[in-house]
């Protein structure tokens, strides 16, 4: 109550305060202050590399470990995954601030062109890293991988994420040639409702919290130590069964 | 005991702010509405109606707070956090469990022109229906109307927090008296249909004074007598600053071309301005839709609002060597970091890189919207006049505090700009304050 009545005075006090402008002094030696020299303006390529440079300072040739996060390389993605990336991101979806202020404002069609130029780049693959897994987490991992579990409803990996584990366009993600450290969080994630928030239950948070975590970690280090196969490109079509269980991540259209 | 003591703070409010000449609530005004419901519309007016509706609804940005990020169109759900609570919006769509669909013109108007719910409540002023009251019955009618046109979305929201020491009726009853003046706009007969348009546009539909009026603690808008509080001030609960449009050192356009000033409402940049945060999403939602004619009146009445004192203290350092190193550190920095873009002496690239030189929002005091641009990067609003803006990288990844102090320093003390050093707290308060949208 007191902090109620304090305001009134202040109300009353901020009300008689008028502006003082205080006379600006000459430039600062050693700095140019002179602009009476004609000045060309900055050159700017009509290009999307151009346009892109706010997602380049972080997201470049290779993932990296920045001070906040990690960030992950997006060449080459499949263009439908990335575009359904960004929307999230804007709208709040998929948390991470960063991309949401980053990308307010910013239409679906300029999203869809950003997706298509970065899903469009070329870049090489890092080496596999050189992960030790014993005998058993192999062993584990491609099974999970290629055949699933049927008891818990786990489809096999290669179902979804086609046979070379690089992806079905245009929507789902290939596996290879990602660090173990980013698969792990995007299981994480996946659990935990990091990924797409707010969300109906759908195939891979279902799937992500059937698995266990000593699970989770051994298919993460599977993969990343496998190398990107030569000519390697995602499957064309999902099987059915999957398209319709994984509706909510192939199409999503709710929303402004 | 705690009654005794709203009962004297309420006696004190009414001390102070009750001045002669302010009026309370005024009686509704009904006249209008017998002999509009007393023919049903024909169907071709109906729906002219509506998509006046559609557009002054538009004009209006209601989408903007009615619509949660991400969520279903003018279903509500929105927070806007204030120092007085957390105001949850409205669903406004036709539902009639929990939309509006119970509601008819009337309890619409009473709503925008009076401030009062359905049942009578009073409501609180994040609805803006201080400037919503300007609003005329027959726009009122046409904005209703278009709502009704929507599909109905079953989304009831959680209820507002308003802070306890708010949550009292009375309250708001002296609030309404000090601050609020019900009333239609009046034109105003010396000056053109084109201003009056546009000052219509701006008091009222475009509610602008609800980010650009200087406000006191107690959210009351304060500034020169008259309609156009339009002095700036931090916009509550936010981490932004929003420039006074009447302020020459901020963001007046007196002395602009028109036809700039369209271009920045319409398409989120000019060569003088770049829009972002707030202002971003209104032009996106919102300006970028105005008739070619609307946004013209709004640019006039803008242009000739006249000049008023700015409350802001251009305080550039004393020249100490101290100064001056941190300044050529700041050099060095802007260098490697910024001058790709924004060029070697700040001249930018107009209408894609904004200029830095003799930028406004570059020295704006407080320094809170260029340290967000700093950090948080962001896109200006693609629109249809720009739909694919370039965009600025957030620094927040990679640039430290400190760092993003000295550049800043640097660029409002170079190439003719003169302005606070800023400090590596402020740096770091904003990105604290960084939690909203």
């Amino acid at each position: 109550m007191r902090q109620f009545i304090s305001f009134l005075f202040i109300a009353a006090a901020v009300s008689g305060v008028s502006g003082v402008i205080a006379a600006a002094s000459d430039g600062i030696d050693g700095i140019p202050s002179s602009r009476a020299a004609p000045t060309i303006p900055v050159n700017v390529p009509d290009t999307m590399a151009e346009r892109v440079k706010p997602c380049t300072v972080c997201h470049g040739q290779a993932d990296r470990v920045g001070r906040d996060a990690y960030y992950p390389r997006i060449a080459g993605k499949p263009e439908g995954y990335l575009f359904n990336q960004l929307r999230d991101f804007r709208d709040g979806r998929r948390y991470y601030r960063p991309m949401t202020l980053l990308l307010a404002n910013v239409s679906d069609e300029y999203l869809r062109e950003m997706a298509a130029y970065f899903s469009g780049l070329r870049q090489p693959y890092p080496p596999p890293e050189q992960v030790i897994s014993s005998p058993t987490e192999i062993r584990q991992a491609q099974k999970l991988i290629q055949q699933g579990d049927a008891t818990r409803d786990i489809p096999a990996c290669v179902e979804c994420h086609g046979k070379q584990l690089m992806g079905t366009a245009p929507f789902i993600p290939g596996l290879l040639g990602l660090p173990r450290i980013y698969i792990a969080a995007q299981f994480g994630a996946w659990k935990n409702g990091g990924v797409m928030r707010g969300q109906e239950s759908n195939c891979m948070s279902d799937i992500a919290r059937q698995l266990t975590i000593e699970e989770t970690n051994a298919v993460a280090a599977w993969l990343a130590a496998q190398p990107v196969p030569e000519n390697a490109g995602p499957a064309q079509a999902l099987p059915p069964g999957m398209a319709q269980r994984c509706e909510s991540i192939v199409q999503r259209g709710a929303g402004r | 005991m705690k009654i005794a003591v709203i009962a004297a703070a309420v006696a004190v409010l009414a001390g102070i702010s009750l001045s002669p000449g302010v009026t309370g609530a005024t009686s509704p005004k009904k006249e209008a509405k017998a002999e509009k419901n007393a023919t049903p519309l024909s169907s071709v007016l109906l729906k002219q109606r509506q998509a006046r509706g559609a557009y002054l609804a538009r004009a209006g940005n209601c989408i903007g707070c009615h619509t949660a990020q991400g969520g279903f169109a003018y279903a509500g759900g929105r927070k806007l956090s204030t120092p007085f609570g957390t105001f949850v919006t409205s669903n406004i769509t036709p539902d009639k469990a929990t939309g509006i669909g119970d509601w008819n013109e009337d309890d619409f108007w009473k709503a925008l022109h009076e401030g009062k719910s359905r049942d009578g409540r009073l409501l609180y002023p994040a609805f803006p229906y201080t400037e919503y009251t300007k609003i005329t019955r027959e726009d009122s009618d046409a904005i209703f109307a278009h709502l009704r046109t929507l599909e109905p979305v079953i989304q009831q929201n959680p209820p507002s927090q308003v802070a306890s020491r708010y949550d009292f009726q009375p309250l708001l009853t002296l609030w309404r008296a000090a601050y609020f003046k019900p009333g239609v706009y009046q034109a105003d007969p010396t000056k053109s249909t084109e201003w009056n348009r546009g000052a219509y546009l701006v008091q009222g539909l475009g509610h602008c004074s609800a980010c650009h009026a200087e406000r006191n603690p107690l959210g009351g808008m304060i500034g020169r007598k008259g309609d156009d509080k339009l002095g700036g001030g931090q916009i509550m609960g936010s981490n932004w600053y929003a420039p006074s449009l009447t302020s020459s050192l901020e963001a007046s356009t007196a002395g602009w071309p028109i036809e700039e000033i369209v271009q920045l409402l319409t398409t989120g940049i000019s060569s003088r301005a770049t829009t972002s945060g707030p202002m971003a999403e209104v032009v996106s939602q919102s300006l970028q839709h105005l008739t070619k004619e609307d946004a013209r009146a709004m640019a006039v009445y803008l242009k000739s609002l006249p000049e008023t004192q700015s409350r802001q203290q251009v305080n550039p350092p004393a020249q100490t060597e101290q100064v001056r190193a941190w300044l050529r550190y700041g050099a060095r920095i802007y260098k490697e970091h910024c001058q790709d873009c924004h060029g070697d002496s700040g001249q930018g690239a107009p209408g894609i890189y904004p200029p830095l030189a003799s930028n406004r929002s570059v020295t704006l005091t407080p320094p809170t919207n260029v340290i967000r641009s700093v950090l948080n990067g962001g896109y200006p609003p693609s629109t249809a006049g720009n739909p694919r803006p370039y965009g600025m990288p957030p620094f927040a990844q990679v640039l430290r505090d400190g760092e993003v102090a000295l550049v800043l320093s640097y660029i409002r003390n170079a190439w003719g700009n003169r302005a606070s050093l800023v400090t590596t707290a402020q740096v770091d308060k904003s990105r604290e304050g960084i939690t909203e949208r």
